[in-house]
């Protein structure tokens, strides 16, 4: 009988060290981003590389192309040239992310800024500091083009299952606007969209800007209802950067104001059906 | 961490819960699917044989997440099933290969006499395997069952994939809903040891017992 | 049918080969990595150094107990933060590396273990000293013994390198499902081709394995 006590007491003695362990680990980090005033904005000028979070399953906005390997879209192409602006010597280097790794890994350094379908929040401005708003995005929903629900008041019942990526402000917003329905939260919008055609939900939600993307790549889904909340996407950046969130903003002015916005959007946006690239795009 | 846990205990227990509940579904059906393909690798008959083997080696050599992707995005299309029962799915039939191996190697440990001294006594072979052979054969695997079980119940996690609502699904929740990349995980670590430390130590005790009750013999 | 076979176009064969490229690579670092560091721990806990064997045993104990994707997590979150910044490919394999280290690290004891304790003694008799004993006699047994854990371990690791989708590692899991993402009607091809790479990848492994230890055990 004794091992067995034995057992039981070596167990909870492991359980508190690993509590120990990773507590001391988690605690000691606090102060560190503290007086590390501009870091990250002096880190890109003096290593001539900057690196930013863009999206890699999102289809128009940050995706990985087959054929050739690499990441493409409205996000990935904004990010180049706000780097050419901020300086010009820069590498952009691309580290891809999901809307719930971004966030840490921004804080954590891993990358200098995020720019990937990411709508300026208050909750988020408490951890991070936002540009101005480059892209006027509000949250829709996707469905099977047979589907029996029209928009997203339809949907708050408990029968109906709605799809959406866990970290992304979408999945807090269908809490309120359908309360009743029951929420899937997954890891990536690859997934989101396969178990939508899987029948894993009757809808997927998120920003119009992906919707369409996603629609436009299957022939038996689609947009529909518009949109219900307003979803401005920012570049974000570390707390404590005030130079690099300046030098990010004029490049946006300053793209927005010389054609390469309207560019881009007409690139990306222009061809898409039911999606009215000026109105995302403008003011 | 203490009053992050205490904001968070309904959705960290919920996903104790669902946790628990996965493994032990996927315990149980995994036993009898893995006992049942150890049968056809054992029964004399040679198709049986080699379907059994097709099917062990297929699946342990499948990445588990691969398993559970297909459950939840393809199988799906044909029957309707949750992401819970997407999870609990993969993980008995990834974790059948294993108890299959195991439960096959417990069936060979037992000397070939006693299924022939069975049998000659006028038993069939089913029954020989039935009342002789597989009470045995258990009893000397219970450590490597145990030592599977363990697995199950890490692996599970990967229900966190397909929105299984378990212990590393809430943690995601939490973690994102709070930027707390840390504490969310490590409670969810202590969940996880609270179920795994004490079987893995209990198992070690059984295996060791068993060694010296070997030694004696 | 016609989509099942035209899903495998040159296009996105490919990409998945790419990202088998990056499976392969992360496997075989942390293959390489884990099987040192866990053959040190194992011989560690096997030799008993009062207090230190005993912790690192704990610690051994604690790793092997918590979910892979949890270790996964912690290292590419957690590392950043005492100031450690690694891509994505770098903190997979060190999630994998410590993972592995301990799970081999009980195999390697074990295997040790089971060298009958006569064999130290006669080769302590015979003038070796433990450290060259340990190296000489007991570690080329305890390893021949070994051969088939270690071998199904290593094949873990690599059904394992899919778990880091979830920190976007471009390998194939994560690259199959970005391509049926986008071609819906590619779904089950995609699941096919990686049944079919992972299951010819690890039965390689196998094969070697069982050829080691028929070699060894003549």
């Amino acid at each position: 009988m004794k091992s067995r006590f034995q057992v039981v007491v070596k167990s909870m003695l492991a359980a508190s060290a690993f509590a120990l362990f990773t507590g001391v680990a988690a605690t000691s980090n606090v102060h560190a981003a503290d007086n590390a005033k501009n870091e990250t904005y002096n880190r890109i000028m003096k290593t001539d590389r900057m690196n930013w979070g863009v999206k890699g399953d999102t289809k128009l906005m940050g995706l990985m192309n087959i054929k050739t390997g690499k990441l493409e879209g409205f996000d990935v192409e904004m990010a180049k040239e706000i780097t050419k602006r901020v300086n010009p010597d820069a590498k952009v280097v691309y580290t891809q992310i999901t809307s719930g790794t971004r966030v840490p890994m921004l804080i954590n350094g891993n990358i200098d800024a995020i720019i990937a379908t990411m709508s300026v929040t208050p909750d988020r401005q408490k951890v991070v500091d936002f540009s101005q708003p480059y892209f006027n995005a509000g949250q829709s929903i996707l469905v099977k083009k047979s589907s029996k629900y029209h928009n997203v008041k339809e949907l708050n019942t408990p029968k109906a299952r709605v799809l959406a990526v866990q970290g992304s402000t979408s999945i807090d917003e269908i809490k309120d606007f359908a309360p009743k329905a029951k929420v899937v939260g997954l890891q990536d919008y690859a997934t989101a969209l396969t178990a939508l055609k899987a029948g894993q939900g009757d809808a997927l939600t998120t920003d119009n800007g992906i919707l369409y993307g996603m629609a436009a790549g299957s022939k038996s889904l689609e947009v529909r209802g518009g949109t219900f909340t307003k979803e401005p996407y920012g570049v974000a950046m570390q707390k404590q950067n005030p130079k690099l969130v300046k030098a990010v903003n004029k490049a946006i002015n300053e793209i927005k104001t010389d054609g390469t916005y309207e560019k881009m959007a007409k690139k990306w946006f222009g061809d898409v059906k039911g999606m009215d690239w000026k109105e995302l795009a403008g003011e | 961490m203490i009053s992050l846990f205490q904001s968070h205990a309904g959705e960290f227990l919920t996903g104790f819960g669902w946790t628990i509940l996965s493994s032990i579904l996927a315990l149980i059906g995994s036993i009898i699917l893995g006992t049942a393909f150890a049968l056809m690798e054992v029964v004399p008959n040679k198709v049986a044989n080699i379907i059994g083997r097709i099917y062990i080696e297929i699946v342990r050599n499948i990445p588990l997440l691969v398993i559970t992707m297909f459950f939840y995005v393809v199988i799906a299309n044909v029957i309707k099933i949750s992401g819970f029962a997407a999870g609990t799915f993969g993980l008995t039939l990834y974790t059948s290969a294993f108890i299959a191996e195991t439960v096959r190697a417990g069936i060979n440990a037992v000397p070939k006499g006693q299924l022939e001294g069975a049998m000659s006594n006028g038993l069939s072979w089913w029954q020989g395997m039935r009342y002789v052979v597989l009470p045995q054969a258990f009893k000397l695997v219970i450590p490597p069952l145990g030592n599977q079980f363990i697995n199950l119940i890490k692996n599970s996690s990967v229900l966190a994939f397909v929105a299984g609502l378990d212990l590393m699904y809430q943690a995601n929740q939490i973690s994102q809903a709070t930027f707390d990349t840390f504490g969310p995980f490590i409670i969810v670590g202590i969940f996880y040891l609270i179920l795994t430390m004490p079987l893995s130590y209990y198992m070690r005790y059984l295996e060791n017992r068993l060694e010296k009750k070997g030694g004696r013999a | 049918m016609s989509d099942f076979f035209s899903a495998f176009s040159w296009v996105n064969l490919r990409f998945l080969m790419s990202g088998l490229g990056v499976t392969v690579e992360v496997a075989v670092v942390s293959v390489i990595l884990s099987f040192i560091i866990g053959s040190v721990l194992g011989v560690i806990r096997y030799v008993k150094i009062p207090y230190f064997s005993q912790i690192v045993g704990f610690i051994i104990d604690l790793i092997r107990n918590l979910p892979l994707l949890l270790i996964i997590f912690f290292t590419y979150f957690a590392l950043p933060k005492v100031g450690i910044h690694f891509g994505v490919v770098t903190s997979t394999i060190f999630a994998l590396t410590i993972f592995e280290s301990a799970m081999l690290a009980e195999i390697i004891r074990s295997g040790i273990m089971a060298v009958p304790k006569g064999q130290l003694e006669g080769a302590l008799s015979n003038g070796l000293n433990f450290k060259q004993a340990l190296w000489h006699i007991i570690l080329p047994q305890a390893y021949k013994k070994m051969i088939p854990p270690i071998v199904s371990q290593f094949v873990s690791l690599i059904k394992d390198t899919s778990l880091a989708t979830i920190i976007m590692l471009p390998e194939v899991t994560y690259r199959a499902q970005i391509v049926y993402a986008q071609e819906p009607g590619a779904i089950i091809s995609m699941f096919f081709a990686l049944a079919v790479i992972y299951f010819i990848l690890n039965f390689i492994i196998s094969k070697i394995g069982d050829i080691l230890d028929r070699r060894m055990a003549a």
